[in-house]
């Protein structure tokens, strides 16, 4: 790779030096009555910044430690994807928005059912919140920290009939792919509802609904305010880990998109 | 180490940072370069946007292979060799985004724009992303300053530490920087950003510019933006925001990580030109825009060239 050194670091300044030059300029500038410049022309572009590029010595040797540190962590290989997943593969619902839905109830459920011996009837994500693709082939600590390098935690909201409609009028109304798990939406042709059920049943408005999302969405992410002043429960467990987890227990990854949120033909 | 021609010609001392503040007359005289005309500054802006913790290139996916700290470092030291009047500029959203973050807070991000030799940054929603207290750790690690205007900081601890313009004075062109922030309300947990005030960003910017061209007598005005690029709906972004006001020459902006094939020439409030650019994402690309200037007032009636 050919080395470029870095010229203008402010890192290796000479203070004392500075001090000249800012009073040199001072009184530069001082001296002689100020000048106004008018703009007579303007030009733009931009540059790729790729491999026909050289790289700065001295920047490279400042990275290599934490980079060292941070591999070592990162490259441990923790499961197997046998097909590339990306969060805009298809409208309504995806491979990789499903597996996180999936994964969020798999981890999630036991630890909120040993706190409050209740279930989950479904899991409310964000398409936003997904942050990287997972490419074919290992799937490494790295990956699930570059699909989630927030640190946000499973929370479970619970809310009224009356509060899952506005959910769901919510993702009707955007219809983007927000991972869900336990919810089916399906629309017509002029995109009314045609069905709506959770858990394979129409939504009773006098039960409440346990729903597991996010810190961040609960908290009014992404303008989700159908979970403003709900009920919550903590379960102290970082998205993150809930796919670390899973990747750990499971050998091969296998998700693919359903008609959980569609548009019928 | 590759030179351009021009720069071969001169005191290769003049390339080192210090020697550089030293020969200031000097460097006045021999670096505006062979094709500028007598009483013409130049005057060069670098910009990033939405670097987001990217610090290695990136590996897999569309991107694989792009981007990357150490050429970025050297890209800015070739221009800054060709133009020693450059300013480097980011839009924000510094955080967030590889495991760099995760583990060290930020700190390699912030050490390594420091040592590129940034001069200012505003600040983005995922700059908010440890917390305020997270991005106020950081700081001392900044040798640049976080210019933003529109997030009063009075009841948090950023209080102080932060500014709401700032005036560069390169080769004897008077730079104004102002900075403006996206909502924050419902984009960022208010658990991170505490008593952030958010304010009105066109009411901002016209102040800004305003205070920019008049009390500071600024012969260039940069409005450093993480509002996004365009919306849909009358959510405020920076072709809007370029539209509404004047006194701008610039708007450099980010979030949306847009990718533009050229800068966007829009017309103020008053019909006047203003150029908009952003830079896509994750380090990807360095902007460039270059500002020639002349000495006094250029006859009425006589029109910015733009050359996108």
């Amino acid at each position: 790779m050919k080395k470029n050194k870095l010229v203008n670091s402010k890192v290796v300044f000479n203070h004392s030096a500075f001090a000249k030059a800012v009073l040199l300029s001072t009184i530069l500038l001082v001296s002689c009555s100020q000048k106004i410049y008018e703009l007579k022309k303007v030009s733009g572009n931009q540059t790729a910044v790729d491999a026909t590029l050289e790289s700065t010595e001295e920047i490279e040797a400042f990275i290599a430690p934490f980079k060292k540190s941070l591999d070592g962590q990162m490259n441990e290989q923790i499961s197997y994807n046998p097909t590339s997943m990306h969060k805009n593969d298809y409208k309504l619902n995806t491979p990789i928005g499903n597996m996180m839905a999936a994964i969020v109830r798999t981890q999630g459920e036991p630890v909120y059912y040993s706190r409050t011996g209740k279930r989950l009837d479904m899991v409310l994500l964000n398409h936003g919140g997904i942050r990287s693709g997972l490419n074919a082939g290992p799937v490494t600590m790295r990956s699930a920290y570059e699909i989630m390098p927030f640190d946000n935690e499973i929370v479970i909201a619970e809310l009224s009939g009356k509060q899952v409609h506005e959910l769901i009028n919510y993702l009707v109304e955007r219809k983007s792919a927000h991972p869900i798990d336990g919810l089916q939406i399906l629309l017509n042709k002029d995109h009314s509802i045609n069905k709506v059920l959770i858990n394979k049943k129409p939504i009773d408005n006098y039960k409440t609904y346990t729903v597991a999302t996010n810190d961040y969405l609960y908290n009014g992410g992404d303008n989700m305010s159908f979970f403003k002043d709900t009920p919550m429960t903590k379960i102290d467990y970082k998205i993150r880990n809930a796919l670390i987890d899973y990747f750990k227990k499971v050998d091969t990854l296998n998700f693919k998109r359903d008609n959980r949120f569609d548009i019928l033909k | 180490m590759k030179r351009r021609k021009f720069i071969r010609n001169t005191s290769t001392g003049i390339l080192a940072g210090t020697a550089l503040w030293s020969n200031y007359a000097l460097a006045n005289g021999i670096f505006t370069g062979p094709e500028l005309e007598m009483g013409t500054k130049k005057i060069t802006i670098l910009h990033t946007n939405d670097t987001h913790s990217h610090i290695e290139p990136i590996s897999g996916g569309r991107n694989d292979g792009r981007g990357g700290v150490a050429r970025r470092a050297a890209l800015i030291n070739t221009v800054r060799e060709e133009n020693p009047n450059t300013l480097l500029l980011d839009c924000g959203d510094i955080f967030q985004g590889t495991p760099y973050f995760n583990f060290y807070g930020g700190e390699l991000e912030i050490k390594l724009m420091t040592m590129m030799g940034y001069d200012a940054a505003t600040i983005g929603n995922h700059d908010f992303d440890n917390s305020i207290d997270g991005l106020f750790k950081q700081l001392p690690n900044a040798s640049f300053d976080f210019v933003i205007s529109n997030y009063d900081f009075s009841n948090t601890i950023m209080d102080g530490h932060i500014k709401s313009r700032k005036v560069v004075i390169k080769d004897g062109v008077r730079i104004g920087l102002f900075g403006v922030g996206i909502q924050l309300q419902g984009l960022v947990d208010p658990k991170m950003y505490k008593e952030t005030i958010y304010n009105d960003p066109i009411e901002t910017a016209k102040d800004q510019a305003r205070l920019l061209r008049e009390e500071d007598n600024c012969d260039l005005v940069i409005c450093m933006s993480h509002l996004g690029y365009s919306y849909r709906g009358d959510k405020v972004s920076d072709l809007a925001l370029a539209a509404a006001t004047s006194g701008i020459d610039l708007i450099i902006g980010g979030h949306t990580h847009t990718f533009l094939d050229a800068p966007e020439i829009v017309k103020n409030a008053i019909g006047k030109d203003v150029m908009v650019n952003q830079v896509g994402c994750y380090g990807i690309n360095l902007g460039r825009i270059d500002f020639y200037l002349k000495e006094g007032k250029i006859d009425k009636g006589v029109d910015v060239v733009y050359d996108v």
